[in-house]
């Protein structure tokens, strides 16, 4: 019986490993070029990437506190 | 026909099966390597490299009384939730540092919560196996507790949860190997994830344009990226070393980051179905709890079990930063959903917002 249910895994790894191996890739330089290409076109509206002054950043506003 | 393939030879099935496995994962190595023309940090190469910037705790959220296990951002940028060792899930607002909401769970070790996109729920859990979500009332007198549903269902302990694109779907995963995704509602399970081999640790949702994916990290050191539809796993990575901690989309959907106890970082395209980059330096030894990155996907932070916060240029390779300020372990790290700031939490009892 469990020699059965192992033959029935394997095929499961078989077919997955098919069906991975398949799949259409692309070169790794079109992909990084497009990865790269995305930060460049974001950088301007990355916060922590520009350092935000504190007038635009809730959390950089600094509370001071005085006495009076 | 397949009783007859069992009764007569099991054992030369089985072995030509375990053949086959062992040439197809070779082909898909070679496939692989076949794409592999050039390393993404030589690509960045003629990039400019970033300046200095610096980046600070603002604020401190002190009032749990043991380990900071989770924690997620609500969509208004400025709430928080955060799960403890304590059995607590407390709701915070970041910008005052003020709690609005406390719940008491019946477990310790809160491993898991998430903020429901309308702000209105928490969903959380850990040792007792589910999922429960808690609508959030205006009401600071009601008590929470007692409009608790019940909604996952795992044979192990829950590890992370994540609603969908409304409150009416959670994405979990579980120690006992497997992902989920549920009905709220009614608490059905709508599909299934079986693939991993060992406890699933993490998992993250894709950035809702690039469709209904998912992927996953585990004890198994595999990550795989699921269709939520057909609960089927599409693509899987097995190059780190050990245990995934942490799962993240990069911004545009194409890649993902993964945090491991192998001490390093990996950032995975899927169009090019490979791991395109390893953040890792000699003198860190300890494993990468928790990642994320910044808005624009060029800067990625990475929680440490040596208390510090390493700020990685995702597209050099090169460490930009380290920020020290926790007193033990960095549990949970997330960047705030515009990406002004992000907020880790620690084995310290504290939450810290960097800016």
């Amino acid at each position: 019986m469990s020699g059965s249910s192992n033959i029935v895994a394997m095929k499961k790894v078989v077919q997955q490993l098919r069906f991975e191996a398949n799949i259409n890739r692309v070169k790794v330089s079109q992909a990084a070029a497009e990865l790269q290409q995305f930060c460049i076109q974001n950088a301007l509206q990355d916060p922590l990437l520009t350092g935000v002054s504190s007038s635009t950043n809730p959390f950089r506003t600094q509370k001071v506190c005085s006495f009076l | 026909m397949a009783s007859q393939e069992e009764s007569s030879q099991p054992s030369d099935t089985l072995t030509t099966l375990k053949t086959e496995s062992e040439t197809l994962k070779t082909k898909l190595e070679e496939e692989r390597a076949k794409l592999h023309d050039v390393e993404l940090h030589q690509v960045a190469e003629k990039i400019e490299a970033l300046g200095q910037f610096v980046i600070k705790t603002r604020r401190t959220l002190k009032g749990h009384g043991n380990k900071v296990l989770c924690m997620d951002w609500c969509k208004d940028k400025r709430r928080i939730v955060s799960s403890s060792q304590d059995g607590k899930v407390i709701v915070w607002d970041a910008f005052t540092t003020n709690k609005e909401h406390a719940v008491t769970m019946p477990c310790t070790w809160v491993m898991a919560c998430a903020y429901a996109p309308s702000g209105c729920a928490v969903a959380c859990g850990g040792l007792d196996n589910k999922c429960s979500v808690y609508p959030l009332s205006l009401d600071k007198n009601e008590n929470l507790a007692a409009k608790k549903k019940s909604v996952a269902m795992h044979t192990n302990y829950l590890s992370a949860c994540c609603f969908t694109n409304s409150d009416m779907q959670i994405l979990t995963s579980s120690g006992d190997g497997t992902c989920a995704l549920w009905d709220v509602e009614s608490g059905q399970m709508l599909q299934s994830f079986h693939g991993h081999a060992a406890d699933v640790l993490c998992l993250d949702l894709a950035p809702s344009e690039t469709g209904n994916t998912f992927v996953s990290g585990g004890c198994d050191k595999k990550a795989c990226v699921w269709d939520m539809r057909t609960g089927q796993c599409i693509q899987s990575f097995e190059t780190h070393e050990s245990d995934i901690n942490s799962v993240r989309y990069y911004p545009s959907g194409d890649a993902f980051a993964s945090g491991s106890d192998d001490a390093t970082c990996r950032l995975y395209d899927l169009r090019a179905d490979r791991e395109v980059a390893i953040y890792s330096k000699e003198s860190i030894i300890f494993g990468a709890s928790s990642v994320d990155f910044s808005f624009s996907g060029r800067l990625l932070f990475g929680g440490y079990n040596d208390y510090t916060i390493n700020v990685w240029d995702v597209l050099k390779g090169t460490r930009m930063s380290i920020l020290f300020g926790h007193e033990n372990r960095v549990s949970t790290l997330r960047v705030s959903p515009d990406g002004t700031a992000f907020c880790s939490g620690s084995w310290d009892n504290t939450l810290r917002i960097w800016a």
